[in-house]
C-alpha cells in the first residue's frame, strides 16, 4: 500500500516539474519519503499534495528542521485523513542561505512549526506572513540547534 | 522560663498555691517574635506557581495521599496572599522576570524553596543555552529540596526544614549564609 502511494507521488510530482526533480524516493520505516532539493519545492507542488484526489495530504503533522553540517534539511510529515496514508517530504537546502519555500499559506500547521524551525535553525520560510522568533527573546543572537553554536551561558548571563 | 524571673511574678511564693497551679497549667510565656514565628510556621501559603515535571510532585503532595493542608500548607492563587514561593521546575531565561515580578508581589516575611536540580543549579539542562543555572541568581533561597523530581516526602521535609529555620530565626540564632 505505501509503495503504491509512493508511485502515485513520484509520478505526479514527475509531471509538474520534470524527471530530475526528485532526488531520492524511497519506502523508509515503511512510509513514502522524497528528497526534493529546495528548488523543487514551491507552494505549487506543495498544493498538489494536498488538493489530488489520489493524495489528499490534508494535515501538516511535523516540521523538523535538521542540521547536516554540509547541507541543512527540513522534513515535512503529512497524513491523508480521508485515505488514512502519510509520507514524508525531505527538502534540501544549503547551509550558507537555507531558505525553504513556506507551506503556511496551504496547512495554518505550519505557521508555529515554521517560526519554530526559523528560531532554532535560522532556515528562512519566504511565504511565511510572520516569520519571527517564537520560542527564544526577540533580540536573541544565533539559532541555538545549529551544530555550530556555541553556548556560553556565562556571556549570556545565565550561569 | 522560671516564673519568679519575672516582671510582676516576684513574690509569687506568697500567692495561694492553687492559684500558682492554675497560672502553671494555663499560662504560656514566650518572646513576641517566637509566637510570631509560631504562627508563621503552622500556615505557610506558598503561591500555586509551577514551571515543570516538578511541579506534578508539588500537586501531588497537595493531593490527598500526602495532603499538604494537614501542615497549614494551602496553595493561592495570588501572590498577595502567599508567604512562600516553591520554585518547581526549570528556571527558562524568558520565565526568570516572571518569577522575580512574582517573588517581588509577595508581601513580607517571604521565604523561597528551591524544589529539585533544575531549580538548584541547572541539573540536566546545565549546559543548555536557554535555562538559568539557579533560581538562587535571581531570588534569595532559604531551602534547596534535592532530586529530579523530589518526592513528596523530600518537599514535606523541605517545608519541615524551612520551619525549622523560622523557629531559629526567631529565636536570634544566625542560620544558613547570608
Amino acid at each position: 500500500m505505501s509503495q503504491e502511494v509512493l508511485d502515485i507521488i513520484v509520478k505526479k510530482i514527475t509531471e509538474q516539474k520534470g524527471d530530475e526533480a526528485i532526488e531520492e524516493a524511497k519506502l523508509n520505516f515503511d512510509e513514502p519519503m522524497i528528497i526534493l532539493d529546495t528548488k523543487n519545492w514551491d507552494v505549487k507542488t506543495a498544493k498538489l499534495l494536498r488538493d489530488d484526489p489520489a493524495l489528499a495530504f490534508d494535515f501538516l503533522s511535523c516540521i523538523t528542521g535538521v542540521d547536516y553540517e554540509e547541507h541543512m534539511e527540513v522534513v515535512y510529515n503529512f497524513f491523508s485523513t480521508t485515505k488514512k496514508h502519510s509520507m514524508y517530504v525531505k527538502v534540501k537546502t544549503t547551509r550558507e542561505k537555507p531558505s525553504v519555500t513556506s507551506v503556511e499559506s496551504l496547512w495554518k500547521s505550519a505557521d508555529y512549526m515554521e517560526r519554530e524551525t526559523y528560531d532554532l535553525f535560522g532556515i528562512d520560510f519566504p511565504g511565511h506572513w510572520n516569520l519571527r522568533r517564537i520560542l527564544l527573546q526577540d533580540d536573541w543572537e544565533g539559532h541555538p540547534l545549529r551544530k555550530d553554536y556555541v553556548t556560553d551561558k556565562k556571556a549570556l548571563g545565565l550561569d | 522560663m522560671e516564673l519568679k524571673s519575672l516582671k510582676g511574678f516576684q513574690e509569687s511564693e506568697k500567692y495561694d498555691p492553687r492559684v500558682m497551679e492554675d497560672i502553671k497549667r494555663s499560662v504560656l510565656f514566650t518572646k513576641l517574635e517566637q509566637l510570631k514565628a509560631w504562627t508563621r510556621t503552622t500556615s505557610l501559603w506558598p503561591l500555586s506557581f509551577g514551571l515543570a515535571c516538578c511541579a506534578i510532585e508539588m500537586m501531588g503532595t497537595g493531593a490527598a495521599r500526602y495532603d499538604f493542608d494537614r501542615f497549614g500548607v494551602i496553595f493561592r492563587a495570588s501572590p498577595r496572599h502567599s508567604d512562600v514561593m516553591i520554585v518547581a521546575g526549570t528556571v527558562t531565561a524568558k520565565m526568570a522576570p516572571v518569577l522575580r515580578t512574582l517573588y517581588d508581589q509577595m508581601p513580607e516575611p517571604k521565604y523561597v524553596i528551591s524544589m529539585g536540580s533544575c531549580a538548584t543549579c541547572g541539573g540536566p539542562y546545565k549546559e543548555a543555552y536557554s535555562v538559568v543555572n539557579g533560581v538562587d541568581k535571581i531570588v534569595p533561597v532559604d531551602v534547596y529540596v534535592p532530586g529530579c523530581p523530589p518526592t513528596p516526602p523530600a518537599l514535606i521535609d523541605g517545608v519541615e526544614l524551612l520551619r525549622e529555620k523560622i523557629r531559629r530565626e526567631a529565636r536570634g540564632e544566625k542560620v544558613g549564609q547570608q
